[in-house]
């Protein structure tokens, strides 16, 4: 549950080199459903157990990578509160209209240190095709592919991180559940909760700002990363790492890329975060074991390769 | 062609992939990605990445023979990058014997973006 006024990670919006080929991956491999191709040229999905109209944006461009990840809040006046702290804090911020994307109401957008763009709303349709409320069964109908429950966080890269983390704590309200340090205290990853998930949205030091490491999506079980292990074989995806476990977080995951090189993630797992738990920390000789529990090291370009 | 067409026992025909600095070289088969081919054959000349034309870290340079590209990010691949010959070879297509030069992105020498 939402501890704060920001209530999750709402809406991601990726930047794709070709529409057809992402449709068919995110739809066909992860198993989000398409809402639609809008008449803008977008393709909006949602995953089958999300009660809003979309959480996954495709846009074709000639270069991947995020154009926005936006967090729904609680409520029209708790959009214009945090608007008006983020000004108050000498933050720039844009008003994007409603229906610039369908269904979805006002938006508060600003850019963060590290270069990305990031989005407020609080209002979006409900989707005629989300978890039935009415004597519910597991779902509408069977899910496809890797049978992802929902958009669930994303990862980002750039250089002022402490920056960017600050905003989401001080002006957002989120809390940090744990950090990576180099020896002199300088933190290198910072995984930052608005709820109590172990994190909705994580950050990591990078000579390049406003880059994507990844976007992630949850899955029921453990066993349920196997199966998406067997559909990356069976389907020639690009593999990046996995199935393994995330000594930060706990998640059980596996990583893959999309056919633009935008990495994903689904994974199962993890704690439950409560805003009063002290934040974990994790030394720059533990890195290894940090990300890569059982393997207790990084693979060469894990951590380098982003779009 | 016809691959279903062909005896069992034969090979596809092979393009040689080599670089200009003289060092190794692999085979690839017709109309396959050059980056594909390198790790079929479990071999290491160009770093991996994505494998989906996005990051940037096989990038290339094709000094000689035909090819052609599919969709890459322009921030790796500027249309003049392209027009001399540069690619990334997750997105290389073999058409001949092909002679690369490795040229790794030079991300660390794009700006970082104006921030707020």
């Amino acid at each position: 549950m939402a501890m704060t006024d920001v209530l999750r990670p709402g809406y991601l919006q990726v930047r794709v080199l070709d529409l057809e080929e992402a449709i068919v991956h995110y739809r066909d491999r992860i198993g989000l459903d398409l809402v639609e191709v809008a008449p803008d040229g977008r393709a909006y999905l949602k995953a089958y157990d999300e009660f809003d109209r979309h959480s996954i944006v495709l846009r074709q461009a000639d270069e991947s990578g995020l154009d926005v990840v936006a967090f729904k809040v609680s409520s029209e006046a708790a959009l214009d509160a945090l608007a008006g702290r983020l000004r108050n804090a000498g933050i720039t911020t844009t008003t994007i209209p409603e229906g610039e994307q369908p269904g979805v109401g006002r938006r508060i957008r600003f850019r963060v240190p590290t270069g990305h763009q990031v989005e407020l709303y609080a209002t979006i349709a409900l989707s005629d095709q989300g978890p039935m409320i009415n004597n519910p069964d597991l779902w509408r109908t069977e899910p496809r592919g890797m049978r992802a429950i929902r958009f669930d966080h994303c990862l980002l890269h750039g250089q002022d991180i402490d920056g960017t983390a600050k905003i989401f704590t001080d002006i957002l309200g989120f809390a940090t559940s744990e950090v990576a340090v180099t020896p002199d205290g300088q933190p290198i990853a910072i995984f930052l909760s608005c709820g109590m998930k172990a994190h909705d949205i994580a950050l990591v030091r990078h000579h390049e700002d406003g880059k994507l490491h990844h976007v992630s999506f949850l899955l029921e079980s453990w066993s349920d990363i196997g199966h998406a292990a067997d559909l990356i074989a069976q389907h020639n995806m690009s593999l990046d790492i996995g199935p393994t476990r995330h000594g930060a977080t706990r998640g059980q995951t596996i990583y893959f890329f999309d056919p633009s090189g935008n990495r994903n993630e689904v994974f199962s797992g993890g704690y439950q975060f409560y805003p009063d738990n002290p934040t974990r920390t994790w030394t720059a000789d533990q890195a290894g074991k940090a990300i890569f529990y059982y393997e207790k090291k990084l693979h060469e370009t894990f951590l380098s390769v982003v779009t | 062609m016809n691959a279903a067409s062909s005896p069992p026992d034969v090979p596809d025909a092979e393009f040689r992939v080599t670089f200009g600095d003289g060092a190794g070289g692999f085979g690839c088969r017709p109309d396959e990605r050059v980056l594909l081919a390198m790790e079929r054959q479990a071999r290491t000349d160009i770093p991996v990445g994505c494998r989906g034309g996005g990051c940037g870290i096989c990038r290339v340079q094709v000094v000689r023979g035909p090819y052609r590209t599919g969709p890459m990010s322009r921030r790796h691949i500027t249309a003049e990058d392209a027009m001399e010959g540069y690619a990334l070879a997750c997105r290389l297509y073999v058409q001949g014997d092909l002679v690369l030069v490795r040229r790794p992105a030079p991300a660390a020498s794009i700006p970082a973006r104006v921030t707020t």
